[in-house]
This record gives C-alpha cells, structure tokens and sequence, in this order.
C-alpha cells in the first residue's frame, strides 16, 4: 500500500520550489504525511495483533510459569513456580489421556474430513443436473454454529430416542440400541461423527478449488495416450493437487485440535473422560471449578507448540512452493 | 427455570475463547460493574447486583424484590443479569470491581470467598438466627459467613402414580424397592424404571451425591464403603436396563423431559422442575424423599440453590447485609421461593410453604437432612466433585468397578 505512493511521481510537489526554509517544510511536509499516511494504515493491524494476540500469548506463558490458584485472582499475588505446572499437567493421567485423545481425534477427523471431502468435491466436477444446489447444500454444515450441530448430533445419538438408533435398529444392522456418546468405547465415535460432518464442507469447496484450476487439457492428453481413470487421477490430479492438499489438511489441523464446542456439547469431555482432549481438559483446569489457572494455561500452551510447529511447517512448504 | 448445581450451558460460552486468555486480561477489558454510589448527601447510595436468573418469572420478579429491600435499606440497586456469572465474578475479582451484591451459586460461593473478594456478611451486622443450620454452614467459609440464601432446593424421588398403581407398587422407600420397582416398570427401550442425570459436569455429583448421601457417605471419604454400595446401587441400575445408559449424557432437564414424555416411570429432581411437568400437562405424579439403603434410615441430598453474598466493597458491605437480611426475611423468601420453586431457608417460612403447597412438602421435609456440599470441603469441594462424577461416569459405563473407580477419585481428589 505504501510503496505505490513512494514510487509515483505525482505523489511529488510537481511546481520547482521556491529557495528557502519554507520550500523545504514544502518538501519534507508532503514527504513526513506520506510516511505518516502508511504508519496510519498499519497502525491498526500492530495495536489489534499487539492487544488481542500478543498480549494475551504473553500472559498465558508467563501465567503457565506461576502459581496462580483461586486465591490469586483477587489479591494479583502469584509466585513463579518454574516448570512446576507443566511437570503437574504432563504426570497428570487425565492430561495423558486427553493428549491421546486429541491425538486420535486430530488424525481420525483429518482423515476422513480429507476422504470424504475429495471424493465428493471430484464427483461434484462431474457436470449433472442440479450439481451446483447441491454443492451449496453441502456448505450448510459449514454455516451452523457449532453449538447447534452438537446439539442435533446429542439427540440424533441418543441412545433411546436417537434417530441413528432408530434406523440402525429398523435395517437390522445392531441387534441393540448402541449408547453412542454414553459408553467408553464409542462416545469416540460419535464425537467424530459430528466433527467430520463439520469439516467435510471446508475440505470439499477447497479441494474443489484445487481440481478446477487443473487444465482439463492434461487429461484430455492423457485420455488420447490411454490413461484410465485411476491413472489420471493418481498422475495427474494428486500431484498437481499437492499444493492444495498441504493448505487443507494443516488448516484443518489447526483448526481441529482446538475444537471445543463439539465435544463440549456433546459430551462434556465424558464419559470417563473418553472423549477428554487437551482443550476440554485445559479449561477444566481453568474454569470448570479446579481454578487451577497456571496448569490451565500450561496445558493451553502444550497446543498452542504443537500447531504453531504445524504452521511453521505450512508456512514453509508455502515457501518452497512459490517460484 | 434454571437447573440446581453447575450451569454447564452458560459455563460453556465463555469456553473456547477464554480457553487461552487469563481471568485477569478479561478483568482488564471485561465491563467493570456500574460504577458507585454518588457520594453520600447528594443522593442515595446505589448498590450494583448480579445474578443469572434470565427466564421468568425471576427474571423480572427479582428486580421488584431488589427495589423493595432496596428502599428498606435506603439504597438504590443496580442489576445486571450474567448467564456464565461465575467465570465473569473471577474476571471482575481480579480487577477488584466485584458486585455489592452477586446471587450465586452455592458450591461457588466458597471458592469467591477464598479470593477475598466477598465482605464478611456477619461482621456487616446479618444474623442467621431462625434460619437451617446446614443452611447456614452452607454459606460459611473459615468460619466467616460469606452468603446467606433465601430459599434452597434439594433432590427427591418424582414417580408416576398411575403406573405404579396399576403395576399395584408403592413408591420406594428402600434400594431393593427402588430396584424392583424399577425392573418392573421398564418396558424395552419404550420405559424405563428410572432416570437421573449424571453428566461430566458438576451436575453429575449433585445428582450422584443424592445416593451417595443417602447412603451415608461422607464428601471427605469418596471411597467408603457407603459411597462404594451407593455406586453399585447406580451401575447395577444401568447395567440392567432399568436405568438408561443415556444418563451419563443427561442433563437435569432432559431427564424431566424423558419423564413428561412418559419414558420414564420415576426420576431423581428438583422442585424447580414441577412448574416445567406441570405445563407439559403432566399431572400424575407424586413425590417421595430419596431411597435409603435399608427401611429406618435417613434420605438425604445435597443442598441447590443460590445464596446472596456481597462485595468485600467497604462501607457498602454493610448496606448490601441490610439488603441481604431482607431479601432473606420470611415474606421475601416466601416470595422468591414461590417463584422459584425453592424451599424458603428460614425455618418459619418453610413451614408457611410446607402447609400451603402439598408437593412441596416433601422438599420442606427434606431440608433438614440435606447437606451442604461445601460444608466440610470448603474451597476444596471442586475437585472433589470432579473427580467423583468422573468416577461415576467410569462405573456406569463399565469402565471400571464401583470400588476401583472411588479409589482412584479419592486418591485424584486428596492427591
């Protein structure tokens, strides 16, 4: 925004001044307001980052290095407690099971967002009737407040009333209702059912995105040289989808290690913590009554690592990607 | 209305977004109450007040009852209404702007009160004499009388009496009742005998501790042998189907919901729910106190319900006790309890209710057998609590056996 203004003459004094102080004020004036013109325009961008990011990154790190229990919230007093709060969370069995849990909620709903995703977004190239109402259809799951999509997702699992149930049971495929989110072994499941319900319309319309800026000529090409389906897709639509795939499944992992609203809907993080994740369990810490604030945000921190790792890695392959 | 313990629904908002941030940047930025009074002899003192009631009747019924005491003590109040109210009490603690006056949630009250945060209401000149005295304990912290509430709630045994009469059953009053009658009410997944809600929310204990009580456990001891035979009594329950195994997902209000639908014969509530039946058309149900493990025992349940309690704000506090002495004095409390379906905590307004309202009664009776869940614990409570609904909800779902499941909660609590 700024260099256009440096660069174009007519940001200059056309008229040759006249000699003087006051030439010079004439000169450095406009110079100074352009500079101050740009500092204007980012100004807002660094108080916004500065205030609503870094402040708040800043004191959760050194909130994680305290002490900070119910006591402190009134009196401020808060002593340093080294590395104390992340040796609590990281010999804390909850925290160890909430860390596999996020491990296999991470993965499972990338996988099978990602599956799903490319497969309808390559059936939607496909031109049918009434192709393009149901793609925006499709977005509706995208539209929802999380809140509301867990909140069908609870009663569509209900053990006893739920319609899943309901219709498993009428096709005979279980024999008895499953306790979806009420049992140890599937409340898994039935978290992921939801979430990749969520994510299956970003990995679609991104990946949809991705096929249409392939030349169609590569695979008329291939076709005339005998390549079948199979073959175009894996020759030619994977590796030219690589750069595509890499920005869809690191946003995706960033956005779905953080995901609170589901499982908290859902499940509360139960039963028996089944479905606890690192989220679910650092706000536990924080606000769900322990007020054990310092390993609140320690465990906080432990996520915020591991994505930034993840965006310095997209941010990377971002780079070896442009010419 | 509102649910008695916890309120996950509005815990849940402030979730996400504060997951990463301190209570005390949200202290910094987060609304400070209406500031202070105009100073003394311009006009009157005005007090600022904070609750979460945000359904009628409460909703607009509580402003009238803080206008009224209000001008008894001379003071004009302030209130704002905070559906997550406890998450924003810490912000606003931590940025020294608390309430005059918060009505918050019992099981919270003694965590606030560790803070320093809130004015010792004894010393501000409130007595408690006619009131509970579990009642009282409840509001105690260190000893200091830290809230008072003007009425209180407590769990009992809802059952549908056309069933059980045509079942030719007596509502239960012992566990081996309890279970056949349970049994023989369930019809498939159509009915079940009986619902209650043990989520993995604070929710969950106050519904567990109901049992759990009863049997004669101690909060302290989460693994006795009385809290151990109270968890079985639960897992044999579901086990066998005359429980669902949604209950580990149930709220308080959906197991209402399941009753008034008729999908189940007896459920574990509240009083603050028979306004809720009673509009669902559903009139056919009466209550009975909480099962004991053997005939001639004692039914216990944990105390609901929301105490007031006043800002530690100098000379205010004690404008704020006035205000307190009578929000909870027997025509108020009567009034509050009315509204909210709550059992009044005055002795004399509890027998004024009991004589006037038959299905009350059974709450009024109950009261003095309830216990505070903080009473012994204190500021401890909370984890306690989380680790003994974490161990109800591995019982139930067969994660592991009652015993084991207690153990480990005691040693996560105490450890």
């Amino acid at each position: 925004m700024g260099m256009p203004l440096r660069e174009h003459p007519a940001a200059r004094p056309s008229p040759p001044a006249p000699a003087g102080p006051a030439a010079r004020r004439a000169r450095g004036g406009p110079r100074l307001r352009a500079r101050l013109v740009r500092a204007g325009f980012v100004a807002p961008v660094v108080v916004y980052v500065l205030a609503f990011f870094a402040y708040p990154l800043a004191r959760n790190v050194v909130l994680s290095f305290q002490d900070y229990g119910i006591e402190s919230v009134y009196t401020g007093d808060a002593p340093f407690n080294g590395l104390a709060n992340y040796a609590r969370v990281l010999h804390d069995a909850v925290f160890r099971t909430a860390a596999a849990n996020t491990v296999v909620f991470v993965v499972a709903s990338l996988l099978f967002q990602f599956v799903i995703g490319l497969a309808l977004a390559v059936f939607f190239q496909g031109s049918f009737p009434l192709g393009g109402l149901l793609r925006s259809l499709l977005l509706v799951p995208w539209l929802l407040p999380l809140v509301v999509s867990g909140t069908v997702f609870r009663w569509m699992l209900d053990t006893g009333n739920g319609v899943v149930n309901q219709v498993l049971l009428a096709a005979h495929v279980i024999g008895a209702p499953v306790p979806w989110l009420n049992s140890v072994d599937t409340a898994m499941i039935g978290v992921l059912l939801c979430n990749v319900w969520i994510g299956v319309p970003f990995n679609m319309v991104i990946l949809y995105g991705g096929l249409r800026s392939i030349p169609r000529g590569l695979y008329e090409a291939a076709e005339l040289d005998g390549a079948g389906a199979l073959r175009r897709f894996r020759h030619i639509t994977l590796p030219l989808l690589r750069p595509v795939i890499t920005v869809v499944l690191t946003l995706g992992l960033i956005y779905t290690i953080k995901v609170f609203d589901v499982i908290w809907v859902l499940t509360k993080g139960g039963p028996a913590n089944a479905t606890q994740t690192v989220t679910t369990y650092a706000y536990q810490l924080s606000f769900g009554g322990l007020s054990e604030f310092g390993a609140g945000a320690a465990a906080g921190n432990v996520l915020i690592v591991v994505a930034m790792v993840f965006a310095f890695l997209y941010l990377r392959s971002l780079r070896s990607e442009t010419p | 209305m509102t649910n008695g313990p916890g309120r996950p629904r509005a815990r849940m908002a402030a979730g996400a977004a504060a997951l990463v941030i301190s209570p005390f940047l949200l202290g910094a930025c987060g609304g400070t109450p209406a500031e202070t009074a105009t100073a003394s002899g311009t006009g009157p003192v005005t007090l600022t007040a904070m609750d979460y009631y945000n359904t009628e009747p409460a909703l607009s019924a509580l402003p009238k009852l803080l206008d009224t005491c209000g001008a008894q003590a001379g003071v004009k109040i302030e209130r704002q209404v905070v559906p997550d109210l406890r998450t924003k009490l810490l912000q606003l603690a931590g940025g020294h702007a608390i309430p005059d006056l918060v009505l918050l949630d019992n099981p919270d009250l003694q965590q606030l009160a560790a803070t320093g945060a809130l004015a010792d209401l004894g010393a501000a000149g409130l007595k408690t004499d006619g009131f509970y005295d579990n009642i009282v304990a409840a509001g105690r912290y260190e000893g200091r009388l830290y809230g008072l509430a003007p009425g209180v709630n407590a769990l009992a045994l809802f059952y549908d009496k056309k069933l059980f009469a045509s079942a030719g059953l007596k509502p239960p009053t012992t566990w081996d009742e309890l279970k056949a009658a349970a049994t023989k009410l369930t019809d498939g997944t159509k009915r079940h005998g009986l619902g209650f809600a043990v989520p993995a929310t604070e929710e969950g204990s106050f519904q567990f501790e109901a049992f759990f009580l009863s049997a004669g456990a101690d909060l302290a001891t989460l693994n006795s042998p009385e809290a151990v035979s109270a968890l079985g009594l639960l897992s044999d329950l579901v086990t066998s189907g005359a429980a669902p195994k949604d209950v580990l997902s149930w709220t308080q209000a959906n197991v209402e919901e399941q009753f008034a639908n008729g999908g189940l014969a007896m459920m574990v509530n509240g009083p603050w729910q028979i306004p809720q039946l009673v509009k669902a058309g559903v009139t056919g149900f009466g209550i009975v106190p909480m099962p004991v493990p053997e005939a001639g025992g004692t039914p216990s349940s944990p105390l609901g319900g929301e105490v007031w309690a006043a800002g530690n704000n100098g000379p205010k506090a004690v404008k704020a006790a006035a205000v307190i002495k009578c929000l909870t004095s027997t025509e108020n409390s009567l009034t509050w309890s009315k509204l909210t379906n709550y059992v009044p905590s005055g002795k004399e307004a509890a027998a004024r209710l009991g004589a006037s309202d038959p299905r009350m009664k059974t709450f009024v009776d109950l009261i003095a057998g309830a216990k505070g869940r903080t009473a012994e614990l204190g500021a401890k409570y909370p984890a306690y609590s989380q680790a003994l609904w974490t161990a109800v909800q591995s019982a139930l779902s067969g994660q592991n056996p009652p015993k084991a499941a207690l153990d480990a909660a005691q040693r996560q609590a105490a450890g």
